[in-house]
């Protein structure tokens, strides 16, 4: 086990490395940030001081062996937009977009679960139905639309909600419930699926020649055997959050991680870009391999590191 | 374990007797194995699946649905002119569902006066235009590196996961927003991006085809007749792959559609005066309070073709299941009775 974690990790960390490769010289490619943070009429020689006060004069691989050689000691850059450490800035923003994320992705598991279930129960009757059409359209919605009608209908209209900012609990209703719908709508019918083939095996029809009650049948013996897969798709979903994160923080004015890498993007602040997506990277890594284990402990069958 | 459940039921298994013969036939384009039959077995099969999938009422809407966007994309430009760049400023923010100013204006009008109807139709044509180029060269060139990752062994066949792992590990929204901020925003970019995210998917599985096909036994009696590994590749064992690709190509379309929405709803997609349905819904943004319809109906276009190519998808699986394949045949005769 610890050898698969260490396997892991080290796959990982090469992966991570690589990333950070592509993102150093392809952020550097987006053009010269001494036009966009000096004044459109300033001299050739103020835009080169700008330069080399931010070593940005330099060619770009001695940039990099810089930039490496910076990280060996825990220091990510300075913000150009902010004038902070970058890695403070993107640390700072990270938890806001990680409690949307984790409310969501329980959400969207929960409720997936309890309605693919039932739906599962009895296939092809009229909530199966109904489940599938809701399920489909939560997959398939364009988040950004179901943002901006939610704020047409319950900020614009009704007025129930604000229709951005944070603060009050509020202004966590909208933007969890457009993260929420994806996920909840693929997972209902993994959950549907994988129950529907669950319910059908021979351990169920012998439960149901014991007598067991219904209830117990579908909660109890199929559900615990059809969640694996549901565990796989969660786990990609919530990888998968950070797309949405990026749109329904735009949209929603919330400042995480996501609209802080548009933000970092727009304006050629490469040493923000590298560490928003350092941070969102390792992030990603992590819960990859928290999901492998977990799987390993549900499954018995699957023991990682032994083969 | 990290493949997508979605597509798990989408690899159809291709008959043993589907092989040799047909690579030695030397077909270019060959027929799904399944399809494999005199032309007149396979049309009446065809039309046999029709007639059950316009059965199933949501089925049959969909599909309804879609052909009217692909008519409208390949077709409406052609009807509608210039209506849909001509500024009318007399209709300017226009309501919807009023016919003063005729069948053009009857979902209302934007700032400038342009039709909204007429404007869909126009952003049908990129929507989907965009979205099928990407598809394709995602298909063509993880299909190949995936047969190439698959019958080569050792050093290259690793270089080529370990490079799609890199992209599947990051999040395609952010690879594509830095990549596009990069090489400037433009539909060729955008196509070009669009495939990069989804080239793992296709790579996975053309790969994971090929480990099973190339130890079947023609693979191996072609070698040891002298056939060249090209030609075992794209002549025996490429033929097999290509249905399964095909019909994960279909499902991932609806995927791609929302993914170059997005894109062109942050600005980094498609550039004015060319627009999808993505721009479409970022120009309508500004006016929600007191034009609401100019965002609203693209976002419903695209939710609705979305969500009729889930649907389809969904019973094109359903079909493909022998285990759940009776739930349609039976709920199709019981209608048929009625």
């Amino acid at each position: 086990m610890q050898a698969y974690i260490l396997k892991r990790s080290a796959q990982s960390l090469i992966a991570v490395a690589g990333l950070l490769v592509l993102v150093f010289f392809f952020s550097r490619l987006t053009g010269d940030p001494a036009y966009l943070y000096l004044p459109l009429d300033s001299s050739q020689a103020q835009r080169d001081a700008f330069s080399a006060l931010h070593g940005l004069d330099q060619p770009l691989y001695i940039q990099f062996a810089r930039y490496l050689g910076d990280i060996i000691h825990l220091d990510f850059g300075t913000s150009l937009s902010r004038n902070l450490p970058a890695m403070d800035v993107a640390l700072h923003a990270f938890p806001q977009t990680l409690k949307l994320a984790a409310i969501a992705i329980s959400l969207a598991v929960v409720l997936a679960v309890t309605v693919g279930a039932l739906a599962a129960a009895r296939p092809g009757g009229l909530f199966d139905r109904i489940a599938s059409t809701v399920s489909l359209a939560g997959a398939s919605a364009p988040d950004f639309w179901v943002a901006i009608v939610a704020i047409l209908v319950f900020a614009v209209g009704l007025g129930w909600f604000p229709t951005s900012g944070t603060g009050t609990p509020l202004h966590w209703i909208m933007p969890i419930f457009v993260l929420t719908l994806r996920p909840f709508g693929l997972l209902v019918q993994v959950v549907r699926g994988s129950m529907i083939s669950a319910l059908s095996s021979a351990y169920v029809k012998t439960a149901r020649a014991k007598g067991v009650a219904r209830k117990r049948i579908i909660f109890v013996h199929a559900l615990r055997n059809a969640l694996l897969p549901v565990i796989t798709v969660a786990g990609d979903q919530a990888a998968s959050l950070i797309n949405g994160a990026v749109i329904v923080e735009t949209i929603f004015g919330w400042p995480g991680i996501g609209k802080l890498m548009i933000d970092a993007i727009i304006r050629r602040d490469f040493a923000l870009i590298q560490s928003c997506v350092l941070v969102t990277a390792v992030a990603i890594f992590i819960l990859n391999i928290v999901i492998d284990l977990v799987y390993a402990l549900l499954d018995p069958r699957i023991r990682h590191g032994a083969s | 374990m990290n493949d997508k459940i979605a597509y798990a039921g989408a690899a159809s298994e291709a008959p043993e007797h589907a092989g040799p013969a047909q690579g030695d036939a030397g077909n270019a384009t060959p027929q799904p194995p399944r399809d494999a039959g005199p032309p007149a077995r396979s049309a009446n099969r065809a039309m046999a699946i029709l007639r059950l999938m316009t059965r199933d009422r949501l089925v049959l809407c969909a599909l309804l649905f879609l052909a009217i966007v692909l008519l409208c994309a390949i077709f409406g430009p052609m009807l509608i002119g210039d209506v849909a760049t001509r500024p009318n400023f007399r209709a300017r923010n226009l309501a919807p569902f009023s016919m003063q100013h005729g069948w053009a204006y009857v979902l209302g009008a934007d700032t400038l006066g342009r039709s909204l109807l007429a404007r869909l139709i126009e952003g049908a044509r990129n929507t989907i235009g965009i979205a099928a180029c990407a598809v394709a060269v995602s298909m063509l060139i993880g299909g190949m590196l995936g047969l190439l990752a698959g019958y080569s062994r050792g050093f290259l066949s690793n270089l080529i996961m370990r490079l799609a792992d890199i992209v599947m590990s990051f999040p395609s929204l952010l690879l594509a927003l830095v990549v596009l901020f990069t090489l400037g925003p433009s539909i060729t970019n955008l196509i070009i991006v669009l495939a990069i995210t989804r080239i793992p998917i296709y790579l996975r599985t053309a790969r994971a085809e090929v480990l099973e096909i190339r130890e079947r036994m023609f693979v191996s009696a072609a070698l040891s007749l002298g056939a060249s590994h090209w030609r075992v590749l794209s002549r025996h064992i490429a033929p097999l792959a290509i249905p399964t690709l095909i019909t994960i190509g279909a499902i991932d379309f609806a995927t791609v559609v929302l993914a170059e929405s997005a894109l062109s709803f942050l600005g980094l997609g498609v550039q004015a005066p060319a627009f999808t349905w993505g721009s479409m819904v970022a120009t309508g943004r500004g006016y929600l309070a007191s034009a609401w319809w100019i965002a609203f109906w693209p976002g419903l276009a695209l939710l609705l073709t979305t969500l009729s190519l889930s649907i389809l998808s969904n019973w094109v699986r359903m079909y493909g299941d022998p285990q759940q394949r009776w739930r349609i045949e039976l709920r199709s005769t019981k209608d048929g009775k009625q």
